[in-house]
């Protein structure tokens, strides 16, 4: 298969540097779109892709793209382009990898995205742990400025773009795009009311467009190559190529380039090698913490946005963590929903106060204390907290999809915790 | 006039002019004072460790903001430290994969050999310890930062190695 996002990613090897981005045929794609394409085109190629955002939600790239007011429709003032680099998912960990290896694709991508929407001011918004992330974009960016990639006049096309990687302070709930940009005006990042969206009024009130890293860095191969070309990679019904990855108990977990609808089964056996000795695969959170179990059953299933839906979760970020026959389900589902009533933004009170029950009620159950009542708690919160529209924003929804379908799958494992009066899996029992 | 000039005296006697210079540069990109909130409490904190009360009341004010509403925007993220912290932070990932892959006994190690929970430092100033959402490098899992640095693959014999010579025990 070939390798699009990961072609200059080489494990044990240097970073990227200018040099060998271009060698490889980087820039190549702002090149083509500053000698002859107009954003408008730009923007049709990336529609004609089916880009899907690559952060979790899927949405499609130039759908997103196409509710930013254009020409005279826009108000005259800034327009921004801000890449979301704040990789705080648990389980997910594919955007480190792009922008420690490759920082000048993302770049290239973001030149050609702000181009595409008119905007001029760009930031990319990334965690502050990503240290060396940091660094090396920022040593990317000054290769830009000095090329003319970025600044005033880019490429002598009079379009001008100032770019800025902007460390962010923390907390998981910086990943929601209007928490996002509340942090990026210096506030605490409580979610905005949506409408009005960001494509119309985000960063200081101004139209802005938030994409996830790896959205980004497609972009400069759809210019280069063309919808045609993009589509024809996926093996199902998605477009491109993914960064699959796979952590948990298997013999050799990572993240690996694949084309979009990659069978589950093939990413798990031959390339993450299969559960390590004497485990078995009891199930699996296939996009991150923050979507619904799967089980072998659905190993054959293909790693597509509406494969994976109808199944009844989400490809969310592509990166699957496995439970192992050998880890308490309880316990893992525990660990989820402590960190997401942690990360609660404290705005509303069915997230800020029902998740923290639910924390309660689970170690209650995981500590032996558990009462049969307690699975009937449990499913209320789900019903109530889980409700999109009965909180401020998706946290509490995302949070409630591991523990539902953990009760579904395992809920002998809830049951047994309650009636032994212990977890199991602690007591040397086995499962 | 510049910013620096205008402010009052009791802001500079609390901010170098370093500090307020680096505030200053990131206003230039940023239409509102209070928009360079979290960027001031970061630049404090970089040269000072954390950020005190002193330093939070300067920084409000020099943006003209109230300091309760600055207060408001240092304690929301976790990565702004309102008490001080020892020479290096200790970022200890204890999300699902690294929970999966046993986090949970080398946090014990962990707070064994150096004397310290979440949210303690260590005797001799070196080490503060916190929990973190995960840190994006589940396959080396369990992880953790050691101030800038990533360390991956944590085992008990990991902990030992790093931090033998803090260990509780030789402070005595």
């Amino acid at each position: 298969m070939e390798k699009v996002l990961t072609r200059n990613i080489k494990p044990g090897k240097p970073p990227t540097d200018m040099a060998a981005y271009e060698a490889n045929g980087g820039y190549q794609g702002l090149r083509k779109a500053m000698s002859g394409m107009s954003p408008q085109d730009c923007r049709e190629v990336v529609s004609a892709s089916n880009l899907r955002g690559r952060g979790g939600a899927g949405f499609p790239t130039g759908m997103k793209w196409s509710f930013v007011p254009m020409g005279d429709k826009c108000t005259p003032g800034h327009k921004y382009l801000v890449c979301n680099a704040d990789e705080m998912e648990p389980g997910a960990f594919k955007d480190r990898l792009l922008m420690e290896y490759d920082p000048h694709q993302l770049i290239e991508g973001m030149i050609l995205s702000a181009y595409c929407i008119g905007a001029d001011i760009s930031y990319i918004f990334i965690r502050g742990e990503y240290i060396v992330a940091i660094e090396r974009l920022r040593k990317a960016l000054e290769e830009c400025y000095a090329k003319g990639y970025l600044g005033e006049n880019i490429l002598g096309s009079g379009c001008k773009l100032e770019m800025y990687v902007h460390p962010s302070a923390g907390r998981y709930i910086c990943g929601e795009e209007t928490a996002l940009i509340n942090a990026l005006e210096g506030k605490r990042a409580n979610p905005r009311a949506k409408p009005p969206f960001p494509q119309v009024s985000g960063l200081w009130g101004r139209p802005t467009i938030v994409n996830n890293v790896e959205t980004l860095c497609n972009i400069p191969h759809i210019i280069d190559r063309g919808a045609e070309w993009f589509k024809s990679l996926g093996v199902g019904e998605d477009a491109g190529t993914k960064l699959f990855g796979v952590s948990g108990r298997v013999k050799n977990p990572g993240c690996w380039e694949l084309p979009m609808g990659t069978p589950i089964r093939e990413i798990l056996e031959n390339h993450a090698g299969g559960m390590q000795d004497g485990l078995q695969l009891k199930g699996f959170l296939p996009g991150g913490g923050s979507t619904d179990f799967l089980t072998k059953d659905h190993l054959d299933l293909a790693m597509d946005y509406n494969v994976i839906g109808k199944a009844g979760s989400r490809m969310g970020t592509g990166t699957m963590i496995i439970l192992d026959d050998q880890t308490c389900p309880v316990g893992m589902v525990l660990n989820l929903i402590r960190f997401f009533a942690h990360e609660s933004c404290g705005f509303c009170t069915p997230c800020r106060d029902g998740l923290p029950w639910t924390r309660q009620v689970l170690e209650d159950i995981e500590q032996g204390r558990g009462k049969v009542e307690d699975l009937d708690t449990l499913e209320y919160q789900i019903n109530y907290i889980g409700a999109i529209g009965n909180t401020h924003c998706a946290l509490a929804p995302g949070a409630m999809e591991p523990l539902q379908s953990a009760l579904k799958y395992f809920r002998e494992d809830f049951e047994r915790h309650i009636s032994g009066g212990c977890c199991p899996y602690h007591s040397g029992k086995g499962a | 006039m510049s910013n620096a000039k205008m402010i009052q005296s009791d802001v500079s006697s609390v901010l170098t002019l370093q500090e307020m210079a680096e505030i200053d540069h990131e206003l230039e990109h940023i239409p509102y004072k209070s928009g360079a909130a979290i960027d001031a409490l970061k630049i404090i904190q970089a040269g000072r460790g954390w950020v005190s009360d002193e330093c939070l009341q300067a920084i409000a004010k020099y943006l003209g903001m109230s300091s309760e509403e600055l207060e408001g925007v240092a304690t929301f993220y976790n990565l702004i430290y309102r008490r001080p912290v020892g020479e290096k932070v200790i970022l200890f990932c204890d999300s699902v994969s690294c929970w999966i892959s046993g986090c949970d006994s080398v946090k014990q190690t962990l707070s064994d050999t150096l004397g310290v929970d979440y949210g303690e430092t260590t005797k001799d100033n070196r080490y503060t310890l916190l929990p973190v959402p995960c840190l994006g490098a589940c396959d080396r899992a369990p992880v953790m930062m050691v101030g800038d640095d990533l360390v991956t693959h944590l085992d008990d014999n990991k902990i030992n190695e790093l931090f033998s010579a803090s260990k509780t025990g030789d402070q005595s």
